[in-house]
């Protein structure tokens, strides 16, 4: 059985490690702004065509296919740089300390602009380039074959872990972030200006979920509905995690990942509903998730 | 006042497709989904928001395409009924389980629940139809069998008459005891406790209602286009209630009605110059309405009329 389960658990490593990379841009922009940003999916499939395009451009014109590597990050990065500050500075900003079900409507009119403003620029058909899958090659391991492009995400997944996780306890940002995190009015009597917290807090987010984007599309391509899908996995990980938690989305996306597998393997027809029906058990027994800390009812 | 106004309302309703007949089809399914918003809106008073209304939406449609598969039952008004029951009980089971979550984590579970079952409805091709869907015939009137056409004509003012209904009963719920309950869960919910109000009570109710309006307007909706599909289900089809709930405003029952009517008129002039970008054109109208007239339309007209009634 384990011969038969190793590839899949590979195949489903792969993908919770780039919706992780969804779902804790999604708890990082929910803990600092505390706005459920429903326009989030939107990031990761703008980031995967954004790569995507990169990408075509880069074996079109001639160039060494290599350079399409790092034009994942590079793409990423240019949608973060762009999007971050203008959503967060034209439209979020205007709506803190208002009301959740406002907050969300906010994002989700934002998400039904990107969606059609995608299709404006980037066409309705699919769009697809492995170039990147192609030059890792594959592996054999146990008389199985493994795509080595699939392994990498699963390392990418572990280092952003850490890497944010240091980010957050030992660098003077993410010790602002942690600050504003806690107590937004104290933060800003203290002299932190919060508006830039907030700004670059959005812009990383924005950015983890474009490089999410860019990272996927090399093996399935982006097409019209890919930010609609990405958005409720983030959810359903993100909240299995508990929200604000960045270990507990990497562990929620791990979870979501095995379990995933093991659906395909007994009951192929209820993969998709694996990542809510873990999500319900959860909430079920833990309301704020598995690393979430029970917020004080006000008075 | 609101009485007035739904009235007048359900007047232009009924008048306008009698001179254009293929707007009935287009007022139906306008009146369906205004029916899904208004049981957004009903929860949306005690300040919780569901991005998974569409579950409802999807059960009921799915309650008339199964009853009329397995029984053979075609009356229209059976049909209805029993889309209500159950779009009700499935409220009341999903909202024991709801009920104890508040703000992010209330959208976010309806979001997981509808999910859960727009993907069985997707992947569960021998009892559903999968991505197919299930047909649904034209349902009979009282014992008569009439074509498509005729029916569409009768249909549409027993929606009309089913909106005016629905919205009296939800105006009297909104000032009853339970309704002034509900808006109170918002602004405190410790202090309705201390009074002896069972917040838990109250927001079931609430939230058995809302689930049933959105089952009527599912069973609408799947009766006019005679199929349905899991895509009723989709995370978006909830999220398009939220707004339509929104954009009318939630002051009274007559917002969502009016919010539907306006997204189905803004829909209608968009397609003519900017079919592809009809979401975009959404989006726009509902950031200006946010921000510009946070009490919705219906908000805005009930202000005027304050004014000039002050004068």
């Amino acid at each position: 059985m384990l011969q038969a389960l190793m590839p899949l658990l590979v195949d489903g490593l792969a993908n919770a490690a780039l919706i992780f990379f969804v779902a804790v841009g999604l708890s990082l922009v929910f803990s600092v702004l505390r706005i459920l940003n429903v326009a989030h999916g939107s990031f990761y499939a703008i980031g995967a065509y954004a790569s995507v395009s990169l990408s075509l451009w880069i074996v079109s014109a001639g160039l060494s296919p290599w350079l399409t590597l790092p034009a994942l990050a590079v793409s990423a990065a240019i949608v973060a740089a762009i999007l971050g500050p203008a959503v967060e500075r034209g439209f979020l900003r205007w709506t803190y300390g208002r009301p959740e079900s406002l907050q969300i409507l906010v994002t989700f009119a934002l998400f039904l602009i990107f969606e059609d403003l995608q299709k404006l620029v980037f066409g309705v058909q699919s769009l697809y380039q492995d170039a990147p899958v192609q030059l890792f090659g594959t592996s054999e391991i146990g008389g199985i074959l493994y795509l080595n492009y699939q392994l990498v995400l699963i390392a990418l997944a572990v280092l952003v872990v850490v890497a944010l996780r240091l980010l957050m306890s030992y660098t003077r940002f993410g010790k602002l972030m942690v600050a504003v995190v806690a107590d937004p009015e104290v933060s800003q009597a203290l002299g932190i200006d919060t508006r830039r917290v907030y700004m670059a807090a959005f812009t990383l987010g924005v950015f983890l979920a474009a490089f999410g984007g860019a990272l996927a599309s090399p093996t399935v391509g982006v097409a019209p509905g890919t930010g609609p899908e990405a958005i409720v996995l983030a959810f359903a990980v993100a909240a299995i995690g508990g929200l604000g938690q960045i270990e507990g989305a990497a562990l929620a996306a791990l979870v979501v990942g095995v379990v995933r597998v093991l659906a395909i393997y007994f009951a192929p027809e209820f993969e998709a509903v694996v990542p809510y029906l873990v999500m319900l058990a959860v909430l079920l027994v833990r309301p704020y998730g598995l690393f979430g800390s029970v917020r004080v009812r006000r008075i | 006042m609101p009485i007035v106004v739904l009235a007048v309302l359900a007047a232009l309703v009924a008048l306008l497709p009698a001179a254009v007949p293929w707007l009935r089809f287009v007022f139906i399914i306008t009146i369906a989904s205004g029916f899904a918003a208004l049981g957004v809106a009903v929860l949306l008073r005690a300040g919780l928001i569901s991005i998974g209304h569409a579950l409802f939406y999807a059960v009921g449609a799915y309650a008339v395409a199964f009853l009329m598969r397995a029984t053979g039952t075609t009356d229209l008004f059976l049909l209805l009924a029993a889309a209500v029951v159950v779009s009700g009980l499935a409220g009341l089971v999903v909202g024991a389980f709801m009920v104890r979550y508040r703000a992010i984590f209330f959208a976010m579970l309806n979001l997981a629940v509808s999910m859960v079952v727009f993907s069985l409805l997707s992947k569960l091709y021998g009892l559903t139809g999968g991505s197919d869907g299930m047909r649904v015939a034209t349902p009979t009137l009282v014992g008569s069998a009439l074509d498509r056409e005729a029916f569409n004509a009768v249909f549409l003012y027993v929606v009309i008459g089913l909106f005016v209904a629905a919205g009296i009963l939800v105006q009297l719920y909104f000032r009853s005891p339970m309704g002034e309950a509900l808006a109170a869960v918002e602004t405190n919910e410790v202090r309705l406790e201390y009074l002896g109000v069972s917040v838990r009570g109250v927001l079931l109710s609430a939230y058995v209602l809302s689930a049933m309006l959105a089952g009527l307007g599912g069973a609408i909706a799947g009766i006019a286009i005679g199929h349905v599909v899991p895509e009723m289900a989709y995370w978006t089809e909830s999220g398009h209630f939220v707004l339509v709930a929104v954009l009318g405003g939630i002051a009274g029952p007559a917002g969502p009605f009016i919010g539907a009517i306006f997204l189905e008129v803004l829909r209608t002039l968009a397609s003519g110059f900017a079919a592809e970008t009809w979401n975009l054109v959404v989006g726009v109208a509902l950031l200006l309405v946010i921000f510009f007239l946070p009490e919705g339309l219906y908000g805005i007209g009930a202000k005027l009329f304050r004014r000039r009634g002050a004068q």
